[in-house]
């Protein structure tokens, strides 16, 4: 039902600039996730779409129009707020109601879509209460009722699950993804939560001060980061790092490990390598000295420091083995397929080869 | 209360001398602040030559509806009910007033970014310094000018800005969460709206605490009235009772006074029982 388009958004309080310029294309009933972490503007970013944040230079489209100077109400958007922002003294009807109260629907069509969205979301019991007499997950759905009822072309998330248990996030996050395909309606959801992140999005949108990451599928940043904070960022365990010297397709570490990485490179580069992706290998050329282990049951983390010929650069080395490992390991080597490499250079940026 | 002192389940086990001696305590604080309201009563159901002959009657008198009837209707300058009238026109104007002045220029100072929107706040802040006797007697040149002199409107008016009210509103609004303001604006609430449909629904009960206290500042303005009122039918109660008063060797209907003033104690008890669930929730909820 509708497309949403930034283009080179800039945000500035006084002279202070929160968002440098922000491209992104949103395709009809795509389910977008911008995440990062606190402070990085994606609030910002949201509430500009929203239009209750103006813009500082740049273009807010929604399906191709321009709304930089719409009010929010005239945007055809609904939005759903991290504590709710339920009308504490109205009902659940009441409050699911009110914008179409506002609109001048006729009563009869209120009381209809009304009914309609609160069945969805299993609030039909629950419509003469307020919200004080709701738990938190009822009130969660009654924020999204609200925004339901509008018929909105777009949906915009403000970090709604982060008031819940986890329990109930996980039950919620399925909720909103299906509820989302059902009404086939375009999203956008501000999360900081990397998890919430990879299992909502169709794409995701990284933000890191301001600054656009990277935008692309969660299997994409996962396999190929764009820059070294989206490696950090998406994945647990966090993606190992280790600063090497490239020469060719070799890379020396500054533990003195040599490793072959097929891809071409000079001077100064940071490896990459996610936890996951070691391999227990007696001629590896990674050797760790182990200095705790984490047993998860179906995986074992390993935590050490990556033991090198100089023993000088002791760089942090977490490693993930499925199976339950009981023994050190110091001393057993661990190898890593070339394909699993990242090479990024001394900016951040991802080398290619 | 009883049983929770009987089974001394409280903090400090009270039993047997201790309550008796609190009770006692208590009983006699409280006929210490009643008796001189008892007097009155006495004194308003007996006539005028029991009165001043010694020793002063102690028990109530057969006269009660005789004197109430008299002062109600014939009062010694006007007829009381025609001041209790003023009284209530005045009380209620300043405290409908105040209420409604303040919650507007809160809702102002909260929720509109406009120049010198600070030093607005201040300005208003300051006034809390300035109590109705620093600036009486400008006042009363304006209202003179205005001709409002033996009015209702001069009554009220100079009365009717209220920087305490403003400062209590203004305080609430700022704790009502930022997101119901931005929740209402994408459901097309224009300010306005927000304001009707949301923010005064949200501050009824802090509306109903401060219309006791202001009411009760209204009904017991002693000084303004009596400056700005000269013709008794504009009177009000509490000024009216100090005009009975006799000076000099007048003699005057003292039962009827002693009525009077008890009339004129009634209303504002009548608005705490009536309003004091309200006004308590109003004092220490927070409902959000």
């Amino acid at each position: 039902m509708a497309t949403v388009s930034l283009k080179s958004l800039k945000k500035s309080y006084g002279r202070d600039e929160v968002l440098h310029g922000i491209d992104i294309d949103i395709a009809d009933r795509e389910f977008i996730v911008v995440v990062g972490p606190s402070g990085c503007g994606k609030s910002t970013l949201l509430r500009m779409i929203a239009g209750l944040e103006t813009v500082t230079s740049g273009d807010v489209l929604i399906n191709d129009e321009n709304v930089n100077q719409h009010e929010p109400m005239d945007r055809n958007i609904a939005m759903v707020f991290q504590n709710y922002a339920l009308y504490p003294h109205m009902t659940v009807y009441n409050n699911m109601a009110y914008s179409l109260k506002i609109a001048g629907t006729p009563k009869a069509e209120i009381k209809e879509r009304v009914e309609r969205a609160a069945q969805l979301l299993q609030l039909t019991e629950y419509l003469q209460r307020r919200p004080r007499q709701l738990s938190g997950g009822q009130r969660q759905r009654v924020a999204m009722g609200r925004a339901i009822v509008r018929k909105p072309a777009v949906f915009l998330f403000d970090e709604p699950l982060s008031n819940l248990d986890a329990k109930l996030r996980v039950q919620m996050r399925l909720e909103i993804r299906k509820l989302q395909r059902e009404l086939g309606v375009t999203a956008v959801y501000v999360t900081h939560d990397q998890v919430e992140a990879m299992t909502l999005g169709d794409r995701l949108v990284v933000l890191n001060d301001g600054y656009l990451e990277q935008f692309g599928s969660p299997i994409e940043l996962y396999q190929r980061p764009a820059t070294l904070f989206v490696a950090r960022f998406i994945g647990s365990p966090a993606m190992n790092i280790f600063d090497g010297m490239a020469d060719g397709t070799q890379v020396t570490l500054d533990g003195g490990v040599r490793i072959d990485t097929g891809i071409a490179a000079s001077g100064r580069v940071k490896v990459g390598v996610r936890p996951e992706h070691f391999v227990a290998d007696t001629n590896g050329a990674f050797k760790v000295n182990t200095s705790m282990l984490e047993q998860l049951g179906s995986n074992t983390l390993v935590h050490g420091t990556l033991a090198g010929a100089s023993g000088a650069g002791a760089a942090e080395i977490v490693v993930s083995l499925p199976g339950i490992h009981t023994e050190a390991m110091v001393g057993e080597g661990l190898s890593v397929a070339p394909s699993e490499l990242h090479l990024f250079d001394p900016d951040g940026k991802r080398i290619d080869g | 209360m009883g049983t929770v002192f009987g089974t001394g389940s409280g903090m400090v086990e009270k039993r047997g001398k201790a309550l008796w001696l609190t009770h006692v305590c208590m009983i006699i604080a409280i006929a210490f602040i009643c008796f001189p309201i008892y007097l009155a009563f006495v004194a308003s159901s007996v006539q005028q030559s029991e009165l001043v002959k010694p020793p002063m009657p102690l028990l109530p008198g057969s006269h009660l509806f005789e004197n109430y009837k008299e002062a109600l209707f014939t009062g010694i300058n006007a007829p009381v009910w025609k001041m209790l009238m003023n009284s209530m026109i005045m009380g209620m104007g300043i405290a409908i007033g105040k209420i409604i002045i303040s919650l507007l220029s809160a809702f102002a100072i909260v929720y509109f970014r406009f120049p010198f929107r600070g030093v607005f706040f201040w300005l208003i802040f300051l006034t809390l310094m300035l109590p109705v006797e620093v600036r009486i007697v400008p006042t009363y040149e304006v209202v003179a000018n205005f001709g409002m002199l033996n009015s209702y409107s001069g009554l009220i008016l100079p009365l009717v800005a209220s920087a305490t009210a403003t400062f209590l509103f203004r305080q609430f609004y700022m704790t009502v969460p930022d997101e119901l303001a931005e929740a209402a604006r994408i459901d097309g609430a224009r300010p306005m709206r927000f304001f009707f449909d949301i923010l005064l629904p949200m501050s009824r009960t802090n509306i109903a605490a401060l219309f006791v206290i202001l009411f009760i500042y209204g009904w017991n303005q002693y000084l303004w009235p009596l400056l700005i009122t000269t013709d008794p039918e504009m009177n009000t109660i509490v000024m009216g009772i100090k005009q009975m008063i006799p000076s000099g060797d007048d003699l005057r209907n003292w039962p009827v006074i002693m009525a009077t003033a008890l009339l004129a104690m009634l209303p504002p008890v009548l608005v705490v029982v009536v309003m004091q669930n309200l006004f308590i929730k109003g004092l220490v909820d927070t409902e959000k």
